[in-house]
């Protein structure tokens, strides 16, 4: 018994990957679609209840290539140790004004910061420069939208028309599973 | 439980007397408890299922020079998403009837498929108004899985659709 019991801890250590810390709790909708989120070369949208847009790339090297084109846009130097921490980095909301500033804290003090959700506005439209970099640097990104039930649908609609401005048309909503009904 | 001992002392049968050495049991109480609770953590933290997603695919902005194509407006249907998980909808787009409905199995899925049977090629046309949530709108494009519709769209909302939904006070 003790010998199962040590072989399934084995087990579940080696195969449980921990749940990536998010900034916020995301309560999904339920969809009765059956496909599975891919594991690699995602770019998460997240969106919560408050309509805050957080952003989220897997991918060490892909992100601190990304850092450094957004960085060259939008005029802010960042260098290896702000690539460095950047590239572990779980998902943000911080306008890439904050992201030098944010990324000096340590991550305890990461989590006391109020985050105020990257721009999506026509004016200023930050996500749309964070997919379109990103997607330079991995083509072979798919992106998915992690909404949150409550969350207000103008704010998903922002989100998904500056995907199809940048001429992003597939992309994924992440869903909770549900059972379908029995098919008639 | 399996157990580790020893026997104490040597083999000497010479007749000494000597004290008898405690066997050196280990006992693996303690072991066994760590171990289950590693399992019980593990177990409990493990996330077995991955999310699952839903697939969209948006159409292109239209370009300039597109030809819009023409629908027969009676092959329309267009489902307004309203707060409160309303979902009004009305058939045909000159001088409609607009009607509620909601996201139970008899609610909107009955209506699509009602009006599926009785229109050849229908077109569903997916409205959200402002006050619609985002959950609204999955639950709609799952409805459309559902009851397999081949044609449908999510456009934006328009006064027209506003004013028909506040005059019909439903």
């Amino acid at each position: 018994m003790v010998d199962l019991a040590f072989l399934l801890v084995t087990f579940f250590m080696l195969t449980t990957k921990f749940a990536p810390e998010e900034p916020v709790a995301v309560d999904m909708p339920s969809s009765i679609s059956e496909i599975k989120l891919p594991e690699v070369n995602i770019l998460t949208i997240t969106i919560s209840t408050d309509g805050i847009v957080f952003f989220n790339m897997d991918g060490k090297y892909n992100r601190q290539e990304l850092l450094g084109k957004i960085g060259a846009k939008y005029g802010i130097p960042f260098d290896d140790t702000d690539k460095e921490k950047f590239s572990l980095l779980p998902s943000f909301g911080i306008p890439i004004q904050g992201m030098k500033q944010f990324l000096a804290m340590s991550p305890d003090e990461r989590k006391t910061v109020n985050q105020t959700g990257i721009p999506t506005d026509s004016l200023n439209n930050q996500l749309a420069d964070w997919v379109v970099f990103a997607r330079t640097t991995n083509p072979g990104l798919r992106i998915a939208i992690k909404g949150d039930r409550e969350s207000n649908y103008p704010i998903v609609e922002k989100v998904i028309n500056t995907l199809i401005d940048n001429r992003v048309t597939r992309f994924n909503l992440i869903t909770n599973m549900e059972k379908g009904p029995i098919k008639l | 439980m399996s157990e580790v001992s020893q026997q104490g002392g040597g083999g000497k049968k010479d007749g000494k007397v000597r004290s008898k050495k405690s066997s050196t049991r280990i006992d693996m109480t303690p072991m066994v408890d760590l171990a289950f609770l590693l399992l019980t953590f593990f177990m409990l933290t493990t996330t077995f299922n991955k999310p699952q997603t839903m697939e969209i695919t948006m159409p292109d902005k239209p370009k300039p020079d597109d030809v819009v194509p023409e629908v027969n407006e009676r092959k329309v249907l267009t489902l307004v998403l309203g707060e409160n998980d309303k979902v009004y909808w009305y058939k045909g787009i000159t001088d409609p009837k607009i009607e509620v409905s909601n996201f139970s199995a008899d609610g909107i899925r009955k209506v699509l498929l009602t009006q599926n049977a009785q229109t050849k090629d229908m077109i569903v046309l997916i409205k959200a108004l402002e006050k619609s949530k985002y959950k609204n709108m999955v639950d709609i494009l799952d409805e459309m899985n559902i009851t397999s519709m081949k044609r449908y769209a999510i456009v934006k909302v328009t006064d027209v659709d506003k004013d028909l939904v506040k005059e019909s006070n439903l």
